[in-house]
């Protein structure tokens, strides 16, 4: 009896082999890989992401492709764990694949080396590693619009600005909460560096994944260090509950804040009227009083067509997706005035993000005018401007408090990431290329 | 009818103590080693190798080892990921500083190194027992991971703590590490050292120290009356169990995954190569392997085989059934056979025996 | 006076004691490293957050220990019964039920979950050895999971039962400071201290308690004299869905509900050791230890090293206490006969 039902659960999984074996080939479609996760830990905050990833390639094919060249987007879940985050790169490489998109620190690092075999471009938007953005050392990798020490930069600098110029900062106390993984420990050698530079002093607070227990942090932070300004790093349930525990001890909302990846509704709604004031960066719009968005809406869920709920569409967290999958999309579009209309392989898609450039004129082109900033790609430097802005949370809405606020790129980061990824070349012994 | 051992005689004592004493059996080994060296990289795409095969036998190396401790010598742990991330630290400093070392080598120190740290460990063994000592081996998984990303020291200083592995040669030209390394090259190299080891285990546990282990799990009182010390039995288990554990840490930084931060060791990682030896067969070599097989195959299967069924489904209902899924069958496989899958092999063999006419 | 109340009393007077001696050592710590910081008025303040942290770990741990008591099994699903019962709880109420009465529905749901696992998962494997059923429970712990997720979805939901979360400052004119107490943690200890309160006399005397105690001391003996094992058992994994369904509030409330609550029970391990796995109050004493003692560590001692070092410290501090007493601090001593 048991053999028998072993026996036939045995065939159907050898069924199952044979049917997963078979992967549909398209031909004449574009490929877009997407690494998304939807469940795990960090699943709130990776649905809405990868919603407004997958909407907009949805839009783009109800409007008749990329210069008539469709989109066929496939994903797969990673539940933001860096070995099955490798198993799902190697499912859908293939020569075809425009661009790998890991969203997650962890999984770009683990797949810079085999996207740069594969000659497939690694498009990390505002995670990974950072020095990937030197261009010479890293032909594959892409970091646009902003590093997280850029971010780190923009931080401080918008410190400054509040406290009324840089000389200020002398003696002033700025913490860091971070997620302690990779992710998290991205900013504190630039923060580190600020530190020395404009003599405040640095507090970092490392909170274990995932992120649950902070009590201990806060009560350090809010109670004995006090310190004039608070920075996070965080991601999934570890912000909201930054957020609940830097209220129970009273720590002023408007003196914390996040970045990019710490600043979404999913962030603060836990938290309720206590996360008011809170502050965040942010690289894009919010809302959908944007062309693109009204699009998405017109075209693809009042078409019944939507990944997702309506009600996501315009949230931080789903735009984001959209915007990412613009920045690929503009980058296939560039790679076809290159290599010409139709389906290309990853390698000559690098060539399109590689001369990306979008200016103001193409972004109202997009229905993207005041949704990001313009974006130039050249062959060393892989990041851009690397410019965000802060945005404040009122309790039903981000609202932006700042103009764009300006990383000091060639005077201080540029030669760290120059040195960092000088380092990784010797470690790899990879000769860089030359640029020009 | 083709399963018999009628008329295979044996002659000598070394012929009777032979691992496969069965014709059938060695030709049976024989076909499946032919098919592994020779039909896998023929006909396997890179998919299979890189997601499938290199993982599946990491983590059969690690299975072996929790085996040894667990499924042998009856001490319960937890604590495989922080072993597997002091066997991928310590070859990742040693070959860094080192790089001349061959590569086995450094895998084989690795090994060593965690071998000690896992007898540290293993000292509160001789006084606590059972769940118990779960929470010393826990104490071990969480200080260890924490440690390899607190200390800058490990990873090179790296601004954010991961470590990715330098190529390494096997033998001049032939990169088994690094983005140079071929897939099949991977697959061979990990076949044969995967292979060795299994060999060196099974001979282990069938000798007078194996003996000793068993007797100390199946009762250590007892044990220790007919003049077993547990002391010396305990810990010479955890050094080897974590000597093998180790070294599928190393491997599975430097040939599976290519990069790592410490975080890839976490408390998940322990349950599932304990997941692996319950699911394969407490005390089995062969078991070690099923179970490994069962672990990393079984997701993956379900995901591709649900969304080759339907490949419009959300991938986030496919995760969260592809997890129903993976309870259901872990239940279903421990009420047909709580002893594993490797007991279910034998039961297998028995009725070869007699068909096709059973009585 | 017998011996317990008299080692109670002694224990009662040489805590405070021991406290103090802890905050010297903080103190001396802090004189010799610039790195640390010490205050009497913040010490006193980081040991009342560990202790009401510590019962919001009990709570999650009691639920370990009611399935250990009455079956051995060590229930790895605690964590995701948690889970399954805060999102269960919280699809009611966005159903529009008040929450009370979806609590009523939703222990109703964790009592079917409970005779689903009895029937479907632990008769078949009456008389396996531990660690099999262990290895059950873990099936059990991805099904509910899963099945959790695929019914209610996986994005944070607010979980409000109108608990204030505001800070309050007492003793200010003792301390520089004054003492900053969670008032959510104070509601929460107070809930923590009437579940118990409720268990204790639950088991101590209804005729079901005084079941589950005979089957907890002896399976066969229980059986012998009549005691239905089934029943029993069904009865235990209800009660212990309805203590995942309390804890599953308050540390939903606290956290938001989300994928991330069955990582607690790795939170509970070290309390469920440390007291004894056969404990209720072991379970409470351990989560006071446990989380009084991480708090403080991860304060005093964790700049030393860098920080985060309080998942590290609950375990160590549980596995200092097993090298004294092996069976946890309230546990049923271990005897071994050939």
């Amino acid at each position: 009896m048991k053999f028998k039902a072993l026996g036939l659960a045995a065939l159907g999984a050898a069924a199952m082999t044979t049917a997963a074996a078979l992967p549909a080939a398209a031909v004449d479609k574009q490929f877009v890989p997407g690494l998304m996760y939807r469940s795990g830990p960090y699943a709130p905050n990776g649905i809405p992401f990868a919603n407004g990833f997958s909407d907009y390639f949805r839009m783009i094919n109800a409007k008749g492709g990329i210069n008539g060249v469709e989109i066929e987007y496939e994903e797969c879940d990673t539940a933001y764990n860096n070995d099955r985050g490798v198993e799902c790169y190697e499912r859908l490489k293939r020569p075809g694949a425009a661009a790998i998109t890991p969203l997650s620190t962890g999984i770009t690092y683990a797949l810079i080396d085999r996207a740069t075999a594969d000659k497939i471009p690694v498009l990390s938007m505002g995670y990974g590693r950072t020095a990937g953005s030197d261009g010479t050392v890293f032909p594959y990798v892409f970091t646009l619009p902003a590093t997280y020490w850029s971010g780190a930069d923009v931080i401080v600098n918008y410190i400054a600005q509040k406290e009324g110029g840089y000389e200020n900062l002398k003696g002033k106390k700025i913490a860091l909460v971070y997620h302690d993984s990779a992710y998290g420990k991205e900013p504190i050698g630039t923060l580190e560096a600020l530190a020395e530079k404009h003599g405040f002093s640095f507090h970092p607070f490392p909170v274990a994944h995932p992120g649950l227990e902070q009590k201990a942090t806060w009560l350090q932070i809010g109670r004995q260090v006090r310190p004039d300004w608070t920075a996070m790093w965080g991601w999934g349930v570890m912000n909201s509950t930054a957020i609940k525990e830097a209220a129970a001890v009273g720590y002023p909302m408007d003196k914390f804040i996040g970045i990019w990846w710490s600043g979404s509704e999913q962030d603060v709604t836990p938290a309720g009227a206590q996360a008011v004031g809170y502050k965040s960066l942010n690289f894009h719009g919010t809302g959908t009083d944007f062309p693109a968005i009204q699009d998405i809406l017109t075209l693809v869920h009042d078409a019944g067509n939507g990944t997702g709920p309506r009600e996501e569409v315009g949230t931080v967290l789903y735009n984001r997706g959209v915007m990412n999958a613009a920045v690929i999309t503009e980058a296939i579009r560039t790679a076809q005035g290159i290599h010409g209309e139709k389906p290309l392989t990853g390698e000559q898609i690098r060539d399109g993000f590689e001369a990306l450039n979008i200016t103001e004129a193409r972004l109202a082109d997009k229905g993207m005018a005041g949704f990001m900033e313009p974006i130039q790609i050249t062959c060393a430097d892989h990041e851009g401007t690397g410019r965000a802005f802060v945005q404040q949370w009122d309790g039903s809405t981000w609202e932006p408090v700042s103009e764009w606020v300006e990383p000091n790129r060639e005077g201080l980061l540029r030669p760290m990431i120059e040195e960092a990824a000088a380092a990784y070349a010797a470690e790899k012994g990879i000769t860089p290329r030359t640029c020009n | 009818m083709l399963y018999r051992e009628a008329g295979q005689f044996k002659t000598s004592y070394g012929a009777d103590q032979a691992i496969f004493p069965i014709r059938q059996d060695q030709i049976a080994i024989a076909l499946m080693a032919a098919i592994a060296v020779l039909a896998v990289p023929a006909l396997a795409s890179e998919y299979f190798l890189e997601t499938i095969f290199v993982p599946f036998l990491v983590f059969a190396m690690a299975a072996l080892g929790l085996n040894i401790l667990t499924g042998y010598c009856g001490q319960l742990s937890l604590g495989t990921g922080g072993f597997m991330a002091c066997g991928a630290f310590f070859s990742y400093k040693l070959t860094v500083a080192f790089p001349e070392l061959h590569i086995i080598i450094v895998f084989l120190l690795a090994g060593l190194g965690t071998a000690g740290v896992g007898v540290l460990f293993g000292l509160p063994s001789l006084r606590i027992k059972g769940f118990y000592l779960a929470v010393a081996t826990l104490a071990a998984q969480f200080f260890l991971v924490w440690m390899f990303n607190k200390f800058d020291w490990w990873t090179n200083y790296s601004s954010s703590g991961v470590i990715s592995a330098p190529p390494r040669e096997l033998i001049p030209g032939i990169f088994i590490t690094g983005n140079q390394a071929d897939p099949v090259t991977k697959y061979l190299f990990l076949l044969g050292f995967v292979a060795v080891l299994a060999l060196v285990a099974k001979n282990l546990v069938r000798s007078r120290i194996g003996r000793t282990w068993m007797a100390i799990r199946d009762m250590d009182i007892a044990a220790e009356i007919i003049g077993i010390r547990p002391l010396w039995a305990k810990l010479s288990a955890f050094a080897v169990s974590s000597f093998y554990i180790g070294i599928s840490g190393a491997l599975w930084a430097f040939v599976y995954t290519g990069s790592v931060e410490a975080l890839a060791f976490e408390i998940n990682r322990s349950f599932q190569v304990l997941f692996m030896i319950i699911i394969g067969g407490l005390g089995s070599i062969l078991g070690s392997f099923l179970g490994a097989a069962f672990i990393v195959l079984l997701p993956i299967l379900l995901n591709n085989g649900m969304l080759a069924i339907d490949p419009t489904i959300s991938t986030a209902l496919v995760s969260h059934i592809e997890f129903m899924i993976f309870g259901a069958l872990i239940i279903f496989f421990l009420i047909v056979e709580p002893h594993g899958l490797a007991r279910l092999w034998q039961i297998a063999k028995e009725k070869l025996r007699l068909w096709p006419f059973p009585y | 006076m017998n011996p317990t109340a008299i080692r109670f009393g002694i224990w009662i007077l040489v805590t405070p004691v021991l406290i103090a001696a802890l905050g010297f050592g903080f103190k001396g710590l802090a004189a010799v490293d610039s790195s640390l910081f010490f205050a009497w008025g913040y010490f006193i303040e980081v040991l009342i957050a560990g202790l009401l942290q510590g019962v919001m770990y009990s709570l999650v741990a009691l639920g370990f220990v009611l399935i250990f008591k009455a079956s051995g099994i060590f229930n790895f699903a605690q964590g995701s019964m948690v889970l399954f019962a805060a999102l269960t709880m919280v699809g009611f109420i966005e159903m529009g039920l008040h929450w009370t009465l979806s609590f009523v529905v939703t222990a109703g749901v964790m009592v079917l979950v409970a005779l689903a696992i009895e029937r479907v998962v632990l008769r078949p494997l009456v008389n396996q050895p531990h660690i099999i059923l262990f290895m059950a429970t873990i099936g059990i712990f991805y099904f509910l999971d899963g099945f959790g997720q695929t019914l209610w979805g996986s994005d944070v939901k607010v979980l409000d039962i109108g608990i204030s979360k505001a800070p309050i400052i007492v003793a200010e004119g003792v301390f520089e400071n004054g003492l900053l107490i969670n008032s959510f943690d104070l509601v929460a200890a107070l809930v923590g201290a009437v579940l118990v309160a409720v268990l204790a006399i639950f088991f101590q005397y209804t005729r079901v308690g005084r079941a589950l105690r005979a089957v907890a001391d002896d399976h066969q003996a229980a059986l012998s004299v009549g005691i239905p094992l089934k029943t029993i058992w069904a009865i235990v994994w209800s009660v212990a869905g309805i203590v995942a369904l309390v804890a599953g509030i308050m540390w939903g409330s606290k956290a938001g509900v989300q994928f991330s609550l069955a990582l607690i029970a790795l939170k509970a391990l070290p309390v469920l050791i440390l007291g004894g796995f056969t404990s209720i109050p072991g379970a409470i004493i351990g989560g006071l230890i446990i989380g009084a003692g991480e708090q403080l560590a991860e304060v005093f001692l964790g700049p030393l090293f860098g920080g985060a070092i309080q998942d590290w410290f609950a375990y160590m501090l549980a596995l200092v206490f097993l090298l004294f007493r092996p069976q946890g601090l309230f546990g049923e001593k271990i005897i071994e006969r050939i």
